[in-house]
């Protein structure tokens, strides 16, 4: 089984240098990119079918054509959304702090295939070794002239900075990144226009999430062929996949794209933890409907996980077992998210922190019956298109789903007038 | 035009036009917050929303938010469609959460846009039965109050007054459900245009703070459309009133002129109209007095020779009544020489047909503006919001191919950022403006002149070049001259300000270069006053002619209208003018140097208390209406005591009075310069289904009780003998001509967002076309053919010091600084120096200095502008305790021992 993501990653020993990288190939499909047409890098990726490891799962490489290349936009932006703030997921850290060269010679070649000279990698603001581990490495590659000016002599130029942000969830939304970045309030932008044609200060830019990135040097390395290969079902490529939660080995597993939930919780996870048994899990980070039981035989894929009624998401699981209140569990990424809202749109904005009050309040035994309606009323019209941005849809995923599989606990709780799990 | 289908109705609409604005063009109601027709849209508060369709087949649709989407040719909509009506009144209940159940106590209740809206999305009980967010709020300064508990964080205030405006102290703090709208701490909002937050706010956060000083609810007043007083720009203003006071000045929307906003100034001057300084009864003084005024006054206006004294702060119709009363001959504009001299100047260019003067509205669109000698923002503030707006035009124009629909503020901000087009900042000192200026210029009128012509110079070479400039200021100008040459719509704004005329010769240099055939250059020229153009296009003789004239004794009496002439020329001079008569009459609205002098002085109206006409500085004639019969009967409209006074002269009784309408019509027929005047409104026959026009709307409360202490019978209703409009609430209650609205209201909206139901498009000008009719003061000017006079560089003399004026918003308009607010925010008297002149004085800023002008002594702090030049002094302009200084000045500075 390969491993192309992490094999160069062991945190047994500090992260590859430069010169181990090199040593180990790294760069190589640098070297060959540039030897490219942007337009065929492009293609390439495209051919290879990556999509976007951040959670929404669009095709890279068709993201990348959108573009303008005619000429006419001397200023473009290559931006690597390293604000990995999805509660439950914390893969790209290890990506980073395991091989930050990796990400930096993917940046390169996505800058370069967009033809942009300036990149920003957006790291959230408490990664703190990976902050350290990413400004050293940039700084041997522009030592080494990966980066700045006549890039290995062939004339293309490529400023990378290193930006951290404050701390906030909303930051992972490319567009309210793109605002902070520019040093205002970070609320989303409505697309249209995308910033693939008007982004970072109004000019052409990609976001793209930092697992993402460290996939292009091994497609531009080994083909799109090679890379479709590495998929088990649907999907193409590898995917850092993540449990966290009551398992007995919580942790992060390179896997082929489309690997079972059974396996990755049976097999990667050993299983639920002695005494406690599964009841759900949210299968990409804290925005993802739950998945229960019967689903446990999917594979984790974009449309396999779609058909059960969730989202991959970004691939890293919680579990939710059963000596844990679903009731309580709802309200705490309620909390999260009410709290994560910019405050630029009305449904958001009023409506999370009222279903978050509303859960606290079914959780401390004062819920009515009339309140499961509201908490479904939100759940419809905090809907994608309503809100200004997807914070809220996201949001309503947890919910709505635990309203569906745990409809019981909620009833409980209500004509207990008390949490039975306390 | 499109064809879309509304609910399965087929409408033809303009393409490029977002749903919701294209909606309520059609006159359907769709609820909004955050979209602002000046603003455009952001898509922030939701509640907008519609159902979109695929085609004509697609029953499920999708929700869409009408002001993010725009029209395109056979779409499906639905406004009614059941999810998108319970969407927009969730919509509300959200926002209700935390908005407090206090619209009795309220403001804004009864012309709240929240209100209004909760209403029509049929929101009626709240579920959320937590604790509402509260907030602290904060003292924001005489303006405006602040009650952020009411909030429901539609953006608009930030997008206003940040974005819009250019201010810097009003901001959103914090995040989620704790955002809030505000300043970084308690203070006073520094914007020129912040009271306009009470019109953008929908709802009670920001609310008139001088209003709230004697508070009235919207539907209890008595309004009038009027124009506003402060200023030479004519901004449409609605005036309203109760129980004999003005309460509240609000912008009345003209798509020409003003749009959506007014300064500050217009806003909150209005209270000289309450100052317990109003002159009240008619007084004569005892040497005089017959014992009965009429006798009195026919007595002196019997005796001998009368001299008229005009005024650019009173109507064109009282200016000529007395013109009237003395003779043509014997009728004076009440400016100085210099004054007169300019004004002149400026309408013989404006008419000379070889540039354009653009409505301030039209001025947005400039590409590149030239500003000479002028600091807009104190001297015509709303112009000044105007080019704010056009320096976004150029930048606008380039974004032309990108798609992005220029009604989508928020791409259209991220896409252009901080591009800007050309403007350029001639001024002695440093203006609000430079901070968007590509270039500036800081120097002396004389040097600001020069730099003019050099700029004409680079465009027709025939234009003579100034002698010895610097090269680096002859580079300059040459760029000037090419951007300006290669402008669509180039701007070229100067003014009186300076008292320079030079810099206007300068101003319509360019403009004559600039003209290609039909193509002509577009001249702003600000001016004095509210009525300064209108004075002017009178074309009598300034008040130093009339000094001259009065020497000997050769009148009787002089007859002093809405005139304090001690603000015009020097004290000893107005004292000795004052000498040579015998009678002095005075007619004024508040007591003054001048009012002092009177032998006999007469209550005249204000703006709120008559009709009148103004004439702008575009040569717009704009007709302002009394707001309220005043109780104190003396009050009456200059013109018609003049009008009275006339009739005494000739020997009949009072009973024959002219109304309005007759006194313009022999206006226009003695001046044909002011043909036009007469259709600057419809005339006071004018009837609507022989109805008048209620100043009041239908919901006016108290109409029996009002004036119970009085007398418990109702008393009818004071007669308007001058205009279509009725001192009731009953009457015609359709829409009236836009000259004639005097408040907006439309069912189902009580707010003035119900000011798009007045117009032919969401946004766009007024049905019927926009108020005012632009004179073309036919016959009055042959074209300015005098050769150009280029001064000579300023040079610092040894002995003197040359002196600036430097305009204030709030302190150099005579009426405005009677409103408390207002005058709290006048600056103190102060001389200000460049650092070279202060170094040689060895003195700091502070330390206190003496300015020895012509006679006059004033002590003065000194302010430090290291941008002014060598041997030049700014002094504040038209302070009450600095008038009288003859302009352009020269003073003598020495540095007190205090």
């Amino acid at each position: 089984m390969e491993t192309p993501l992490t094999q160069h990653i062991s945190f047994d020993r500090p992260c590859y240098s430069l010169r181990d990288y090199e040593k180990n190939g790294g760069y190589q499909a640098l070297r060959k990119a540039l030897s490219l047409s942007p337009e065929n890098i492009t293609n390439i990726v495209q051919a290879s079918d990556l999509k976007g490891r951040g959670g929404a799962g669009f095709n890279t490489g068709m993201k990348w054509s959108f573009v303008p290349m005619n000429g006419h936009y001397p200023v473009k932006y290559l931006i690597a959304n390293a604000d990995e703030m999805e509660p439950g997921t914390f893969k790209d850290r290890m990506l980073m702090e395991g091989n930050p060269h990796q990400l930096i010679e993917g940046m390169i070649i996505s800058a370069f295939a967009i033809q942009a000279n300036i990149s920003y990698i957006f790291l959230r603001w408490a990664y703190k070794k990976a902050g350290r581990l990413l400004k050293h490495a940039m700084d041997e590659a522009y030592a080494a002239g990966y980066l700045g000016k006549n890039i290995l002599g062939t004339g293309y130029n490529l400023e990378m900075y290193l930006h951290t942000g404050v701390g906030r969830y909303i930051c992972g939304e490319e567009t309210a990144l793109l605002n902070a970045l520019e040093g205002k309030r970070a609320t989303p932008r409505a697309k249209p226009p995308f910033p693939q044609v008007s982004g970072l200060f109004g000019k052409p830019t990609i976001v793209n999430n930092v697992e993402t990135l460290c996939n292009i040097p091994h497609i531009i390395n080994n083909g799109p062929d090679w890379f479709k290969s590495l998929g088990k079902g649907n999907d193409a490529g590898t995917k850092i996949y993540g449990v966290s939660g009551r398992v007995k080995r919580p942790g992060l597993w390179e896997l082929p794209m489309g690997v079972s939930m059974r396996e990755l919780i049976d097999d990667c996870a050993g299983g639920m933890a002695n005494g406690y048994g599964f009841r759900g899990a949210l299968p990409g980070g804290a925005s993802t409907d739950f998945l229960v039981k019967e689903h446990l035989d999917i594979n984790l894929d974009y449309k396999s996980v779609a058909a059960a009624g969730s989202r991959l998401g970004t691939g890293t699981m919680i579990i939710l077992d059963d000596h844990t209140c679903p009731v309580g569990f709802v309200h705490n990424l309620e909390h999260f998210f009410a709290q994560e809202s910019c405050g630029w749109c009305t449904p958001c904005r009023e409506g999370l922190p009222w279903t978050e009050k509303i859960l606290l309040s079914i959780e401390r035994g004062e819920g009515k019956p009339e309140d499961l309606d509201l908490l479904d009323m939100h759940t419809r019209f905090l809907g994608p298109g309503n809100t200004f941005c997807a914070l809220a849809p996201g949001a309503m995923e947890p919910l709505q789903s635990a309203l569906k599989y745990f409809r019981e606990d909620f009833e409980k709780h209500i004509d207990q007038k008390k949490c039975p799990w306390r | 035009m499109v064809r879309i289908y509304i609910d399965q109705k087929p409408y033809d609409v303009k393409p490029g036009k977002n749903l919701l604005e294209t909606c309520l063009t059609l006159g359907l109601d769709l609820p909004y917050f955050c979209w602002h027709p000046a603003m455009g849209s952001v898509g922030a508060c939701r509640q907008c929303a519609v159902k979109v369709f695929k085609d004509e087949n697609d029953r499920t649709g999708r929700l869409v938010m009408a002001c993010m989407e725009g029209v395109r040719d056979n779409m499906y909509l639905s406004v009614n469609d059941p999810t998108a009506h319970d969407f927009r009144s969730q919509n509300i209940e959200w926002l209700m959460s935390n908005h407090p159940h206090d619209c009795a106590v309220c403001d804004e209740g009864g012309s709240c846009h929240l209100q209004d809206m909760t209403v029509m999305t049929g929101h009626a009980y709240r579920r959320y039965r937590y604790p509402k967010r509260t907030y602290q709020n904060q003292y924001l300064g005489p303006f405006l109050h602040h009650e952020m508990n009411r909030c429901i964080q539609c953006y608009r205030c930030v997008r206003f007054y940040k974005d819009y405006a250019g201010g810097k102290d009003l901001d959103v703090f914090a995040a989620h459900n704790h955002v809030y709208f505000g300043r970084e701490k308690d203070g006073v909002l520094e914007n020129e245009f912040s009271g306009n937050l009470a019109e953008v706010c929908p709802t009670g956060v920001f609310t008139d703070k001088t209003l709230r000083e004697h508070y009235t609810r919207k539907w209890d007043m008595t309004m009038a459309p009027s124009i506003c007083q402060h200023c030479s720009l004519g901004c449409n203003i609605i005036a309203g009133e109760r129980y004999g006071a003005l309460r509240q000045i609000t912008n009345r929307f003209n798509g020409a002129v003003n749009g959506y906003f007014i300064c500050d100034r217009g806003r909150y001057g209005y209270e000289f109209v309450n100052d317990p300084d109003r002159v009240k009864q008619p007084a004569v003084r005892a040497e005089n007095d017959g014992g009965n005024l009429f006798e009195s006054i026919s007595s002196i206006l019997a005796e001998g020779k009368m001299i008229g004294i005009g005024s650019p702060r009173a109507s064109l119709e009282a200016n000529f009544a007395l013109r009237r009363l003395v003779g043509e001959e014997h009728f004076y504009q009440g400016i100085p020489e210099n004054e007169a001299r300019l004004m002149s100047k400026i309408l013989s260019i404006q008419l000379s047909g070889h540039v354009y003067t653009p409505p301030l509205k039209e001025t947005e669109y400039a590409d590149v503006v030239l500003v000479l000698g002028e600091d807009p923002t104190n001297s015509a503030p709303r112009l000044a919001l105007a080019l704010r707006q056009a320096v976004r035009t150029k930048p606008l124009e380039d974004m032309a191919g990108s798609n992005i629909p220029l009604w989508h503020d928020a791409a259209v901000r991220e896409l252009i950022q901080d591009d800007k087009g050309a403007l350029f900042m001639a001024y002695p000192v440093h203006t609000k403006l430079d901070e968007l200026a590509y270039g500036t210029l800081h120097a002396a009128p004389e040097d600001i002149a020069r730099f003019g012509f050099a700029i004409a110079h680079y465009i027709d070479s025939n234009a003579p070049v100034p002698e010895s400039m610097d090269a680096q200021a002859l580079e300059s100008a040459k760029h000037i001259a090419d951007l300006l040459q290669k402008a669509e719509r180039p701007l070229i704004v100067s003014g009186t300000t300076l008292f320079n005329e030079d810099i206007i010769q300068a101003a319509y240099q360019i403009g004559r270069a600039l003209e290609k055939g039909e193509k002509k250059a577009g001249l702003s020229f600000v001016m004095p006053e509210c009525n300064s153009a209108g004075l002017a296009m009178m074309q009598a003789p300034s008040l130093h002619a009339a000094m001259k004239a009065a020497e000997g004794g050769t009148f009787a009496t002089a007859v002093i209208l809405e005139n304090d002439l001690y603000r015009r020329a020097a004290r000893a001079e107005v004292d000795n003018f004052f000498r040579a008569f015998k009678n002095i009459i005075v007619l004024d609205h508040l007591q003054n140097d001048t009012t002092s002098k009177a032998t006999v002085l007469i209550p005249a109206a204000t703006f709120a208390e008559g009709e009148g006409t103004l004439v702008n500085n575009e040569l717009r004639a704009q007709r302002f209406f009394q707001v309220f019969m005043p109780k104190n009967e003396h009050i009456r409209e200059s013109w018609r005591w003049l009008d009275e006074f006339g009739q005494f002269r000739l020997g009949t009784m009072p009973g024959d009075l002219r109304e309005l309408d007759n006194l313009v019509e022999e206006l226009v027929g003695a001046m044909p310069q002011f043909k036009g005047v007469e259709s600057a409104a419809p005339s006071a026959d004018f009837r609507i289904n022989g109805q008048r026009i209620p100043r009041e709307p239908h919901r006016f409360s108290g109409r029996t009780a009002i004036l119970a202490n009085v007398a418990v019978s109702e008393p009818k209703p004071p007669q308007d003998t001058d205009s279509p409009l009725s001192f009731t609430m009953e009457g015609y209650r359709g829409m009236p001509p836009a000259p004639l609205t005097p408040f907006y209201w439309s069912p189902g909206w009580n707010s003035g967002q119900s000011v798009h139901k007045y117009q032919s498009e969401a946004g766009g000008p007024l049905r019927g076309g926009d108020p005012g009719v632009r004179l073309a003061g036919e016959g009055l000017f042959s074209v300015n053919g005098a050769p150009s006079h280029i001064p000579a560089a300023f040079k610092r003399q040894e002995q003197a010091m040359a002196l600036v004026p430097l305009a204030h918003i709030f302190g150099s308009d005579e009426l405005s600084v009677h409103s408390p607010s207002v005058e709290g925010r006048s600056p103190r008297p102060y001389i200000a120096l460049g650092s070279r002149d202060a170094e040689r004085l060895q003195a700091v800023e502070g330390d206190i200095l003496q300015m020895r002008i012509a006679g006059q002594v004033f002590d003065l702090p000194l302010i430090l502008k290291n941008e002014l030049p060598e041997g030049l002094a700014g002094l504040p302009y038209n302070l009450p305790s600095m008038s009288g200084i003859a302009w352009p000045a020269q003073g003598v500075l020495t540095k007190t021992g205090l």
